[in-house]
């Protein structure tokens, strides 16, 4: 096992710069995320670290050996890929043992270290098979089981359950897990889908445009975003956001989104008039809250799911969704309060985009 | 009542089946079938041109048998089928690697390749005629003038130096082919089991042994069985360069049955000829039949 460190780590492709500057330090025995939009440059990170992709400038350590000019074979990775990439024409075993036979292991040893994986992975009963007679999660453990077999330092995964339908999803997503925890081997883990990088990550990386935006625990980014994009990138219903500027009222800081309608900021040293953004996560609106404090909205939808009810409505112009554990069912055009539960509301820079 | 029961007729699923077929079963029954079954008959007949024959039994099979120049023939074709296909397979495949890769003007060049196969067999083989020629070649002229030869080679008058010149004509008019089949081939494989073979730690060479030449060997059989067919019954570029000479080196069997029908007007013997080239084509159908039964991996499996 070892730690993977990346320092102002860049790639262009011809003129063009896709990764700018990225420095990422993973410990020995994480399991880090890389998640931000398509096109953020996070799977060209991923390959780079592969040794798949020329490290345009910076550098990359797995341990303490810089690999910048070390073959992917030399790097002590196993990489399991989005379309799985498993050898058509090789069966389960030899799909799994191939890289052993290629670094002339006794077929002792490649036997028993594949019956090793299958028996973690459950593949035992199909070790014969060709990967067209395989389901889709199964070949998905295929690419895993040829990836732990080699019991390399990191592992990498571009996307790997993109391929999945959503239950098989959610199912891979917590064997990965349990995996990870059994193995303890570093990861890297690449995915578009933000909910796989809550559950699964010790800590994640929110990539946009070449950039890191954001590196902490997956509750650091959710309650603490750096800047909008991570705020809007992390958690689903998304946060709402809302313009306006900073007063003073009888109960404290507050935004002012339109003439007397203005929703509490909690404490802030920043001036009054300033413009803002506020954002606020949809579970942490009150609906009709005990005081008449709040600002007014109008009903557009009410979508119960059973262990909690979403709300949309229509506030100060804007849309915003409120997540309820009441089951409340209100007819749309209803008018309800809504007000930001204490110290949950955070500010933004409506021109830098950062927090404040 | 007449009209209903042509209705229920053309109802019948087999029925149906049956007059559609019957165009497509018309024109392999005109073109294919009556021309082969006829050629098979005359092989059996004394028919000469002008004059229809009688049937002679296996007369011209045995006559044949102790032909030499019938027997130089069946050496002759198959050292030319053999030795091209060969080359052709091993230029192709290379041509097919090095147009896989990104290279600068990738379509242009693909084009280019591709031409010794747009231009019309007997225009090809012409020009050779001329690169071979004994005294207006080419090819002496420039060897001569980088002072590697003395005198202008006679390509086309020695009887192996014929056999490699004829050979080498085959295989230029060959390649691309081999090449753009094998190409399109190789453009199925997914780059990222190369990646995984990369990391798996295969070297190159073993990602070729390993990954290409498993996943390319379908498209292998297909295009070898062709080239092999067309291969053992070319007849235009030889008959144009050499019409079977010098004393019978080049003659193949194809070039020998038309030689032997149609300017020396003993049909059957010709058509006998003809037909005996039939057991060795089929040998080559029936193997690349089994070679093309879908691998055991391709089975099963109805997603991707």
């Amino acid at each position: 096992m070892a730690s993977v460190s990346l320092k102002q780590v860049r790639k262009s492709f011809g003129h063009t710069e896709v990764v700018h500057g990225v420095d990422v330090s993973i410990d020995d025995g994480e399991f880090v995320v890389l998640v931000g939009p398509s096109g953020c440059g996070k799977s060209t990170l991923l390959r780079m670290i592969a040794g798949l992709e020329e490290i345009t400038d910076g550098e990359i350590y797995i341990g303490d050996r810089l690999v910048n000019a070390i073959a992917p074979k030399q790097r002590d990775i196993a990489m399991v890929f989005q379309n799985y990439a498993l050898y058509p024409h090789m069966t389960v075993f030899d799909n799994m043992a191939f890289s052993m036979k290629l670094a002339g292991r006794s077929k002792r040893e490649q036997r028993e270290r594949v019956d090793e994986a299958a028996r973690i992975l459950g593949l035992e009963e199909y070790l014969e098979r060709f990967p067209r007679q395989l389901s889709g999660g199964q070949r998905q453990r295929v690419a895993m089981g040829r990836a732990i077999v080699r019991k390399p330092q990191v592992f990498l995964f571009d996307e790997p359950l993109s391929n999945l339908d959503a239950k098989l999803r959610v199912q891979m997503r917590t064997e990965i897990r349990e995996l990870h925890q059994r193995l303890k081997t570093t990861s890297v883990y690449v995915t578009h889908d933000q909910i796989e990088a809550m559950t699964m990550a010790d800590k994640i990386v929110v990539m946009n445009g070449g950039h890191v935006e954001q590196i902490g625990s997956p509750l650091d980014l959710y309650d603490y975003p750096a800047n909008l994009f991570v705020a809007g990138f992390i958690g689903s219903p998304a946060m709402n956001f809302l313009h306006g500027s900073l007063v003073t009222t009888t109960s404290g800081r507050a935004v002012r989104l339109a003439p007397d309608c203005t929703l509490a900021a909690g404490p802030t040293e920043e001036p009054d008039g300033r413009k803002v953004v506020l954002g606020v996560r949809p579970e942490h609106l009150v609906i009709n809250g005990p005081a008449a404090a709040g600002v007014e909205a109008e009903v557009i939808v009410t979508e119960p799911t059973g262990a909690d009810t979403q709300v949309f409505c229509r506030m100060a112009g804007r849309e915003v969704a409120a997540i309820s554990r009441e089951r409340h069912l209100f007819a749309p055009t209803t008018r309800i309060r809504l007000d930001v539960m204490e110290g949950k509301a955070c500010l933004f820079d409506p021109e830098t985009g950062q927090r404040l | 009542m007449r009209s209903q029961t042509l209705n229920r007729w053309l109802d019948n699923r087999n029925v149906l089946g049956l007059l559609f077929m019957l165009p497509a079963a018309a024109i392999l029954l005109v073109f294919l079938t009556y021309p082969l079954g006829l050629g098979v008959w005359l092989g059996f007949t004394d028919a000469k041109v002008g004059r229809g024959g009688g049937w002679i039994g296996l007369e011209n099979y045995q006559w044949l048998w102790e032909d030499s120049v019938f027997r130089l023939s069946i050496f002759n074709t198959f050292l030319y089928t053999v030795v091209a296909s060969v080359i052709k397979f091993v230029l192709g495949l290379w041509l097919a690697l090095l147009l896989n890769r990104h290279l600068p003007f990738k379509s242009f060049l693909r084009a280019i390749v591709l031409l010794p196969f747009i231009v019309p067999t007997v225009l090809s083989a012409i020009a050779f005629w001329w690169i071979y020629d004994a005294q207006f070649s080419v090819l002496s002229w420039t060897l001569v003038k980088m002072g590697l030869i003395d005198e202008y080679i006679n390509f086309l008058g020695e009887p192996n130096l014929a056999r490699a010149s004829t050979i080498a004509a085959n295989v230029w008019r060959g390649v691309p082919f081999v090449a753009i089949c094998l190409l399109a081939g190789l453009q199925t494989i997914s780059p990222a089991l190369y990646e995984a073979a990369a990391i798996d730690g295969a070297t190159p060479w073993q990602q070729f042994r390993n990954i290409t030449l498993p996943m390319l060997s379908p498209i292998i059989a297909v295009v070898m069985t062709f080239s092999v067919l067309f291969t053992f019954t070319d007849f235009q570029l030889i008959w144009v360069l050499t019409r079977g000479g010098p004393i019978n080196a080049t003659h193949l069997m194809a070039t020998l049955s038309f030689q032997r029908a149609i300017p020396g007007g003993a049909l059957g013997e010709g058509a006998a000829i003809a037909t005996a080239m039939i057991p060795f084509l089929l040998a080559a159908i029936l193997f690349s039949y089994f070679g093309l039964q879908r691998r055991k991996w391709q089975q099963g499996g109805a997603d991707k």
